[in-house]
């Protein structure tokens, strides 16, 4: 993507509007205690990239959901092509010519490419690939990929896997295709091929909607944006509005809409941006000092679907913030589990302070000062249907104060919860509620407020504001910045959103199939560098070598 | 010693081989089917009870064995719906409601056939068989394996059939999604309930005929809880086949032996007690389950129920 | 008490006790249709296993494996595993303390004797569960099977171990020595119920202290609640289940020993009870709480021994109970669906 080219902002002979494909009004759809959408009313036409911008929490992801048949509305009105339809199931609206992309792909690891495109002919027939390989031939034409029919999808890279997924929405015709925020998993390379394919597919006709938070990414993609706050549209940008203005009044313009007024909240601008660079404001390295985390050629044996580790290296020096960047899929998980102690070296050490940890177990390296924040909130990192007080203490039980002799000390439960709800603002009705029952934001806090320790020595962060709002993920960001609450700590954050790594970080390290293979410090070029060292991540499968073993 | 090699003990043998296992083959191969959408379904002993009651009921009573076979199929098949009512659109958990299930079967048909046939124990004649010509000549097996009972053939092409389905069947690639990852079936636009439902009626159709096969053929007649565990062997052997139909046929006669071994060592005139010989079938699959532990696969979306755009 | 607390323990109240108000009718039609009076079974049922002295003294008896059982499946069942296995573990151990105790007490005195059989059927019901356990630990293999089939080899073991070596040659019938009456548990005072209820009560009320107030019922429960949690907050899995199961498994076997030493003072060949699997579905009904299961249990031995007589007197061959609690465990199923559907549409 090059933003600085014109062409890339001036949408193909466009004089005019164009036929609308899609028209929504008046939607609305609530949840138990929400308005996740609240009256809205859009326009998708053909031959024009439609962004749906918003934070998350805005309401995007319903109304993704509402027009790839996932949901009905509760009131409102949905046009397709001039008519009035009501899209029941993704069954119908594959038949409107709907096709979705959804953000965690939805293909079946086990079967090939070929197969997932089959899926979705009526059941009673048998097998027709000499069909279906005549449609995929054509849209590997106008996609212009290398897919292989017969490769098996859990061995593709995610990359790879979206372009199945597109070809999957184009099936039924060319008509209208979403594209729930596709970068997320995609290197900077990717997200360049990517632009260049949805940009044939625009100039095809078709029409697309392109859901994301990131502000930058639309104004580099769109043709039109509109901004979602809250459930509703709080304001659009026409095509000739973008042409007109420059990138600076666009990002003013939005920003307006979204908090009702210009803003100098440079943080705000640079988190919807999505291009944060705080080299000033991080905490000064003492650089002579001793590293405090020494991991070298660790290796962790393959599980099922998840890329181990390869003989990875990286050292973190006392209060410095590593962040560990890299597409999903890359031995992330392997690394976060091996530094906190879930997951068993088959090769390698790791030291901290000097001290060889890789053979103390989970409760030993807490002893240590490990803590770590998991990426899965709800699957691994809690128990949901507990209350909120257990999972504060969940990696303390039969520990003082808590359990004396085995025996369980509910007031000092109890009452350490309600200081973690004080001292971190986390939003529940008390401290027995369920703790699934708690938004994903408060939920992280909950997270973060057990991690928190002053005596910390190593905070391992796995995707700190995934799935968080604005506001949270700042403070999440700026809590990490600062060094976690723990001086001297060597902290270590995984994402896979390049921004919001260089936002904390003091060095970035890249990962590539298990292994390291590049650190860059943070300064103005350091994104070129590490886009450069995730290209080679292309080419690596989306999972291990077990993924799509299973044979029929 | 040398009783255990003459023609006539492995000719027993293997004919008993066949009888016990083909139960085991038609409830596995519908277990197979089932575990393949993500569905684990653990009142298949109930489903084949219920198979195995009324389709000897109706063989008795009309004096046909198909109809025997069919009804004793569509038993099974009722059954199944409560399956698919209360699992696959309640989504209620599918552990509880198929014990639920299987004690029901035993109890209703227990509770029935106290009161019809307690007192009379009526026998069924024996089945009509199928020679193949040439085949059912043969030494040791000819007897055994050729000269049977249609469904015994019709069971063993089913193995076959049920390979090419899974491969080369929309059908099969739909079941292959459900139970791998239901969530892209269902933005493919097909049906994942619709899927299972069907998956878990074939289920029912084949323990129940595999049931009525059980009663009719195998013994004549209806003894209450007469499965003795047959399904819940099925549903092992359907775990370690991993997939693969040919596994279930194999395995199937594997234990088929090992139940048939007490008859064919009476005719041998050898002795041991009939407690000990009916441990191994359940000594057998425990030690299968140590031997094999690395190697049992399940589809990742097993006994989870498919909510459609859950978190 | 406030309206709201009042609302939410009629509710409580009705989800409990609408599945078996639903089962009994719905076994009431099933009587109906096989030419029997409901209203005179369950009439007779009360009569016999409740109102009666004798009656009321046998469902207390009864009581006791059943209750001793349930508390086994308490400890599983919050720790999310599927214990099928409690009826091979009962007579496993059951038979090897029937074979033992007579033997015991003839070198001993009856005090000891009995300690020591306790002893054993909790070990020798721990053991069987051995293979599951590490089967589950180890390799992840679903305990549902592996419990199953050795519970199928438990009894089929049980019948030989009591056919051959065990076998009291003394009796026509294949059973294990008597133990004399006098050498059984003592009675409580001048009834016929054995102390063995003291134990079986303790058993549940201990297992419902231990799960909610101590530190290893509190890591069974993040185990049974969600396994990578657990894995997460540094608890050893493998070590947890086996313990787990070795306590369910003990407990069963510990209800066989109960049994014996209690009631029968033998055991005949091919005498299968069953109590495991029936017991199930009240575990489920009480939600895992002692207290409640203990009610449960005890209108459920009711239940049973009202049925046995119901079966010689009326008719009515006790395979109708296994009917009753497969009804109880799909109503139960449902009243949960119906309420989850309610709560989520509330947004509770």
């Amino acid at each position: 993507m090059t933003p600085s080219s014109p062409d890339a902002l001036v949408p193909a002979d466009r004089d005019g509007d164009n036929e609308i494909a899609v028209a929504l009004s008046g939607i609305t759809k609530r949840f138990p205690g929400v308005v996740a959408n609240d009256d809205i009313s859009l326009q998708f036409r053909r031959g024009e990239v439609h962004a749906l911008l918003g934070e998350n929490g805005a309401g995007k992801s319903t109304l993704m959901s509402i027009l790839s048949g996932m949901q009905r509305p509760d009131s409102g009105r949905i046009e397709v092509a001039g008519r009035t339809v009501a899209i029941g199931s993704p069954a119908a609206a594959l038949r409107l010519g709907i096709g979705t992309v959804y953000q965690h792909v939805l293909l079946v690891p086990s079967l090939t490419v070929i197969e997932n495109l089959m899926l979705g002919a009526p059941w009673w027939r048998r097998c027709d690939r000499k069909a279906t390989l005549a449609r995929f031939d054509e849209l590997r034409d106008l996609l212009s990929t290398k897919l292989e029919p017969d490769a098996p999808v859990g061995r593709l890279s995610l990359g790879e896997q979206q372009q199945v997924e597109i070809m999957r929405a184009l099936w039924h015709g060319e008509f209208v295709v979403i594209l729930d925020e596709p970068t997320s998993m995609l290197t900077p390379q990717g997200v360049e091929e990517l632009g260049t394919v949805i940009r044939r597919l625009r100039d095809h006709g078709v029409a697309i909607v392109f859901i994301t938070h990131k502000l930058k990414e639309a104004y580099d993609l769109a043709d039109r944006i509109s901004v979602l706050r809250l459930g509703k549209v709080v304001g659009s940008l026409a095509p000739d509005d973008l042409r007109r203005r420059s990138e600076k009044e666009v990002i003013d313009a939005v920003i307006a809409m979204i908090f009702g007024r210009a803003q100098e909240d440079a943080g705000l601008k640079d988190t919807l941006l999505g291009s944060a660079h705080k080299a000033g404001e991080r905490a000064a390295l003492a650089k002579d000092l001793p590293p405090r985390l020494v991991v070298e050629g660790a290796s962790t044996l393959a599980s099922r679907g998840e890329c181990p580790l390869t003989g990875a290296s990286l050292e973190i020096r006392p209060g410095e913030v590593l962040g560990i960047a890299g597409v999903d899929g890359n031995g992330q998980k392997h690394l976060a589990e091996a530094l906190a102690g879930q997951r068993q070296l088959s090769a390698g050490r790791i030291e901290l302070d000097g001290d060889s940890i890789q053979d103390l177990d989970v409760i030993a390296r807490r002893a240590k000062g490990v803590r770590y924040i998991t990426d899965e909130r709800l699957d691994e990192g809690t128990a949901a249907h507990h209350s909120l007080a257990v999972n504060l203490v969940i990696k303390e039980i039969g520990k003082d104060p808590f359990w004396q002799q085995g025996i369980t000390k509910w007031g000092k439960i109890l009452g350490h919860a309600r200081e973690k709800i004080e001292s971190h603002d986390i939003r529940t009705p008390s401290a027995r509620t369920a703790i699934g029952k708690l938004s994903g934001g408060n939920i992280q806090k909950a997270l973060l407020a057990r991690e928190w320790s002053p005596d910390a020595t190593l905070v391992i962060f796995n995707k700190p504001t995934y799935g968080l709002d604005l506001q949270n993920t700042l403070r999440a960001r700026a809590w990490i910045r600062g060094g976690a609450g723990a001086p001297g700590a060597a902290i270590v954050v995984i994402s896979n959103e390049l921004d919001e790594l260089l936002d904390v970080s003091h060095r970035i390290a890249v990962m590539n199939g298990g292994r390291i293979v590049g650190t860059v410090e943070v300064k103005p070029g350091a994104e070129v560098e590490i886009g450069r060292l995730m290209t080679g991540a292309d080419s690596a499968p989306a999972g291990g070598d077990e993924a799509g073993q299973q044979t029929r | 010693m040398e009783a255990l090699f003459t023609e006539t003990f492995i000719a027993a043998f293997i004919f008993g081989a066949v009888t016990a296992g083909i139960p085991l083959l038609l409830a596995g191969l519908g277990e197979q089917v089932s575990e393949k959408a993500g569905v684990l379904n653990i009142g298949l002993e109930g489903m084949m009870l219920v198979g195995a009651y009324v389709g000897f009921v109706v063989a008795y009573l009309a004096d046909s064995f198909f109809l025997g076979f069919l009804a004793g199929g569509l038993a099974g098949l009722a059954t199944a719906l409560i399956m698919v009512l209360l699992c696959v659109y309640w989504s209620m958990n599918q552990i509880v409601v198929g014990i639920a299930i299987t004690l029901g079967a035993e109890g209703l048909t227990a509770l029935h056939h106290h009161f019809q046939f307690a007192r009379s124990y009526p026998r069924l004649p024996k089945a009509e068989t199928l020679a193949i010509p040439g085949l059912s000549e043969l030494p040791y097996v000819g007897e055994a394996l050729f000269h049977r009972n249609g469904l015994v053939y019709l069971a063993i092409a089913l193995a076959f059939g049920l390979l090419w389905v899974f491969r080369r069947s929309q059908f099969g690639l739909n079941l292959q999604a459900a139970g791998d990852k239901p969530a892209a079936l269902d933005a493919a636009g097909v049906s994942v309930k619709g899927t299972r439902s069907a998956a878990v009626l074939i289920t029912g159709f084949l323990a129940g005929t595999g049931g009525a096969y059980m009663s009719t053929v195998g013994a004549g007649l209806f003894l209450p809880f007469m499965t003795g565990g047959a399904g819940f062997i099925a549903i092992v052997l359907a775990m370690l086949a991993r997939g693969h139909p040919l596994w279930v046929l194999f395995g199937a006669f594997l234990f088929g032996a090992s139940l048939a071994l007490t008859t064919a060592l009476q005719v041998a005139g050898i002795n041991i007690p009939t407690d000990v010989i009916q441990m191994l079938p359940f000594a057998m699959v425990i030690l299968v389950l140590i031997v094999f532990a690395r190697h049992s696969y399940l589809p990742p979306a097993l006994g989870l129920p498919y909510h459609r755009g859950e978190r | 008490m406030t309206g709201r607390q009042l609302q939410s323990l009629l509710g409580g109240l009705a989800r409990v006790l609408l599945p078996v108000a639903l089962a009994l009718i719905a076994g009431a039609v099933l009587l109906l249709l096989l030419g029997k009076d409901p209203l005179a079974y369950y009439g007779y049922v009360i009569k016999r296993g409740l109102l009666s002295p004798t009656g009321l003294q046998a469902s207390i008896t009864r009581t006791i494996p059943l209750l001793t059982i349930a508390a086994g499946l308490i400890v599983a069942f919050r720790a999310g595993l599927w214990n099928l296995g409690v009826d091979g573990q009962f007579l496993l151990a059951a038979v090897c303390v029937a074979a033992l105790a007579p033997a015991l007490v003839t070198v001993m005195p009856v005090l000891p004797a009995i300690l020591i059989c306790f002893v054993v059927a909790f070990a020798v019901g721990a053991l069987w569960s051995l293979i599951p356990a590490l089967l589950k630990a180890r390799h992840g293999i679903n305990e549902i099977i592996s419990t199953l089939m050795m519970s199928f080899l438990g009894v089929s073991l049980a019948n030989v171990l009591i056919k051959i070596p065990f076998n009291d040659p003394t009796t026509t019938v294949p059973q294990t020595a008597t133990l004399p009456v006098e050498d059984r548990l003592l009675r409580l005072g001048d009834t016929t119920i054995p102390c063995g209820i003291l134990i079986a009560l303790a058993a549940v009320l201990l297992v419902h202290v231990m799960m909610e107030r101590t530190s290893l019922g509190m890591k069974l429960q993040i185990v049974g609640a969600n396994p990578r949690a657990a894995r997460h907050a540094g608890l050893n899995l493998q070590r947890l289940t086996v313990v787990a199961f070795a306590l369910s498994a003990g407990l069963a076997g510990l209800a066989g020993a109960l049994d014996v030493l209690g009631v029968h003072g033998t055991i005949r060949a091919d005498w299968n009870p069953a109590y495991g699997i029936l017991v199930i579905p009240l575990v489920f009904l009480a939600r895992f709480n002692g207290y409640a299961v203990i009610a449960f249990v005890f209108f459920f031995a009711v239940l049973m021994i009202g049925g046995e007589s119901a079966a010689r007197r009326l008719g009515v061959p006790n395979f109708f109970v296994l009917v009753l609690v497969a009804l109880l465990m799909i109503f139960f199923a449902v009243t949960e669906y119906l309420d989850q559907r309610r709560r989520s549409r509330l947004g509770v």
